[in-house]
């Protein structure tokens, strides 16, 4: 078994309005960012996972994220893995 | 009509529902620890409201994964009973017997208030005792209940009337100014396709009792009995 180091990063799908980002781009403009646009929160988690390989790692990786890590009803999701 | 009512940790409305139920109904109640496995002794199920599990993640996220989920939809797909409220809602929508999702409100705040609902349906178990278009008023206690779900779902909800209960102006309007959280189509509360699973984020629980003011989420109660 191999460990990887998993970075996961949890998006709002476009279609959602995500009012938290908006405030915060009103915010980033009132510091005299005018160019700003754009702005979306998401989530960002890391975790260790135990596999016998990177691409079994990935597919445990994608089970996590459908069954629970996000919802895909509102969220996408992607991940990067590092062996260690 | 025997009422089970669950508690995750973080629950903090099944006490209010379970002092109408067997308080003001009079109705054989017992509360089921979310570890529970077995609940083939009750004939509703009620997912109160509150922040089950922190609401960790996501509003209901990990509370799906409860061993009393798994009979919550094993009593759904008999057809039988279930009702949700605000968390409870929530818990539905991740667990897949509901479709879409609760996100957080359009203003960002947690907003407790009292709300105007229309009733859109009257032939359903719960709320068979108001008058289709019947204007009602219930508490919203909720920071993430802006009801979200993609173009194609609306459509199925709508094109099978499976929303029954919108939010709406003192005059019935469904419109914008009726619409406290930015929830799509004013979605305060929809039904399965089957008609036997309810979520809905007002609280009929905290309008039952005379004593504590307006009184029409009795009725929800009532008919969900007979």
């Amino acid at each position: 078994m191999h460990k990887y180091h998993s970075r996961i990063y949890v998006t709002l799908r476009p279609s959602v309005l995500d009012p938290a980002g908006t405030a915060v781009e009103s915010g980033l403009k009132q510091l005299g960012y005018e160019g700003v646009e754009g702005v979306r929160i998401g989530k960002y988690m890391e975790l260790t996972v135990a596999a016998a390989s990177e691409d079994m790692a990935r597919q445990q990786l994608a089970q996590m994220c459908d069954q629970l890590l996000a919802n895909p009803t509102i969220e996408n999701y992607s991940f990067e893995l590092t062996a260690v | 009509m025997k009422f089970g009512i669950i508690v995750f940790p973080g629950s903090n409305c099944d006490r209010d529902v379970a002092t109408v139920t067997q308080g003001l109904l009079d109705l054989p109640t017992r509360m089921v620890w979310h570890q529970e496995k077995d609940l083939d002794d009750l004939d509703v199920i009620v997912i109160p409201g509150g922040f089950s599990y922190g609401d960790y993640l996501r509003c209901g996220a990990i509370a799906r994964f409860a061993s009393a989920m798994k009979s919550v939809v094993a009593h759904a797909n008999k057809g039988k009973l279930v009702l949700g409220i605000c968390n409870g809602f929530q818990i539905l929508t991740e667990v897949g017997l509901l479709p879409g999702a609760l996100i957080r409100n359009r203003d960002l705040h947690f907003i407790c208030d009292r709300v105007s609902l229309r009733v859109e349906r009257n032939d359903l178990p719960c709320t068979k005792s108001y008058s289709r278009g019947e204007v009602i008023t219930l508490p919203i206690a909720h920071g993430e209940g802006r009801y979200y779900a993609d173009e194609e779902t609306l459509k199925v909800l709508e094109d099978n009337g499976q929303v029954f209960l919108r939010y709406c102006t003192q005059q019935g309007e469904i419109d914008v100014t009726g619409n406290p959280n930015g929830s799509l189509h004013n979605i305060a509360g929809i039904t399965n396709q089957r008609g036997n699973v309810f979520g809905m984020m007002p609280h009929p629980e905290r309008a039952a009792d005379p004593i504590l003011g307006p009184t029409d989420g009795r009725k929800m109660f009532e008919a969900i009995s007979q």
